[in-house]
């Protein structure tokens, strides 16, 4: 993926789907549910980097304390799926981060847990996932994330908000303001792409 | 049934795993993650299993010598164990898993010592049979489509 050019971005102009790929950052400690949710992704048409760590995938991101947080990385993340159950730093805590305001988090877990799903979902995750994870729940992910655009309409990001019993987007106000030129190349906040389509 | 004998006996032992409880529902999702362009995913993810499985065992049997029983420890190593396993559908060695990690919330140590061989004979019969049949897979060949049974 070509690194973009700080003029040719900006707020609400520019589009991931131009080529057509999400880049999905995904973090889980293990080996093998790397592998697998990495081939998931791919399978979907998804570019991904997976990482074993909310340590890494802040510092994948250029916002760990090291780097000042425009330390923008040429491949932008359009969505993180986290394992919640991390050593370390759990994928609640990464949820809960405020760098990932702009970026959509959807948390997977083995645990069916009524309690920790709410709160996850209440802290802005996009969706749960129980695992083991299946294609289908991949597909629908990726689906729904990009079915605003299909129709023109303008994505709203679930974050920080408390969602209400129907999942009713449209009662969700608009994205938080854009500070860093990182933040805006996530771009889900974007209008139809060239021919409607993705 | 297709017709290559070696490619027939592969389909009588796959069978075999779901129909005697080895595996579940997710490994076929493996299987259907493998194409040509990654014809070896479903070996290169149970190599993967492997690998982290020879690791989380020998980290429990050290903390099952030591006295007394960290069950916060163990319950953890076993979280992970369960984790993987589920994620390739190796089912009776997750159902052993699961026992395992109800014996560390009820603090049975009894429980966990034996549940814990009872684990490690599933998991190296599951690894055996595993073994013997992506050897078969490599030596009846590609398939010519993918037309799998189940």
């Amino acid at each position: 993926m070509a690194v973009r050019r700080a003029e040719e971005m900006g707020g609400y102009g520019h589009s991931d789907f131009e080529t057509e790929e999400v880049h999905v950052l995904a973090v889980d400690d293990s080996l093998v549910d790397r592998k697998v949710i990495e081939r998931l992704l791919k399978n979907t048409s998804c570019k991904v980097t997976a990482v074993d760590s909310g340590r890494r995938a802040l510092q994948f991101l250029g916002l760990d304390d090291d780097k000042e947080a425009n330390g923008f990385n040429g491949l932008k993340v359009g969505l993180i799926i986290t394992d919640y159950s991390m050593p370390r730093m759990t994928g609640y805590e990464l949820l809960k981060s405020s760098v990932f305001r702009e970026i959509p988090v959807v948390i997977m877990s083995s645990e069916n847990i009524i309690t920790r799903i709410d709160r996850c979902l209440e802290e802005g995750a996009e969706d749960f996932i129980v695992k083991p994870v299946k294609l289908s729940d991949v597909k629908r992910i990726i689906d729904y994330m990009t079915a605003d655009f299909v129709g023109g309409g303008r994505r709203v990001i679930n974050k920080r908000k408390l969602r209400d019993d129907s999942g009713d987007r449209s009662s969700l106000s608009p994205p938080y303001t854009i500070i860093s030129i990182f933040i805006v190349n996530t771009g889900f906040s974007h209008q139809t792409s060239q021919n409607g389509k993705l | 049934m297709d017709r290559n004998p070696l490619r027939r006996q592969l389909q009588i032992m796959r069978k075999s795993f779901f129909d005697q409880g080895y595996l579940d529902e997710q490994f076929v999702q493996l299987e259907e993650l493998q194409d040509e362009a990654n014809p070896n995913f479903v070996e290169e993810v149970v190599t993967l299993y492997y690998r982290d499985s020879a690791r989380l065992i020998l980290s429990i049997e050290q903390a099952l010598e030591r006295k007394p029983f960290d069950f916060n420890k163990l319950d953890a190593h076993m979280h992970q164990f369960k984790g993987s396993s589920s994620s390739i559908g190796a089912k009776k060695v997750k159902a052993e898993s699961t026992q395992f990690r109800e014996y560390c919330k009820s603090r049975n140590r009894e429980g966990c010592t034996r549940c814990f061989q009872q684990l490690k004979k599933e998991y190296a019969t599951l690894r055996k049979k595993l073994e013997a049949y992506f050897q078969l897979a490599r030596q009846a060949g590609p398939m010519e489509t993918a037309c799998r049974p189940k």
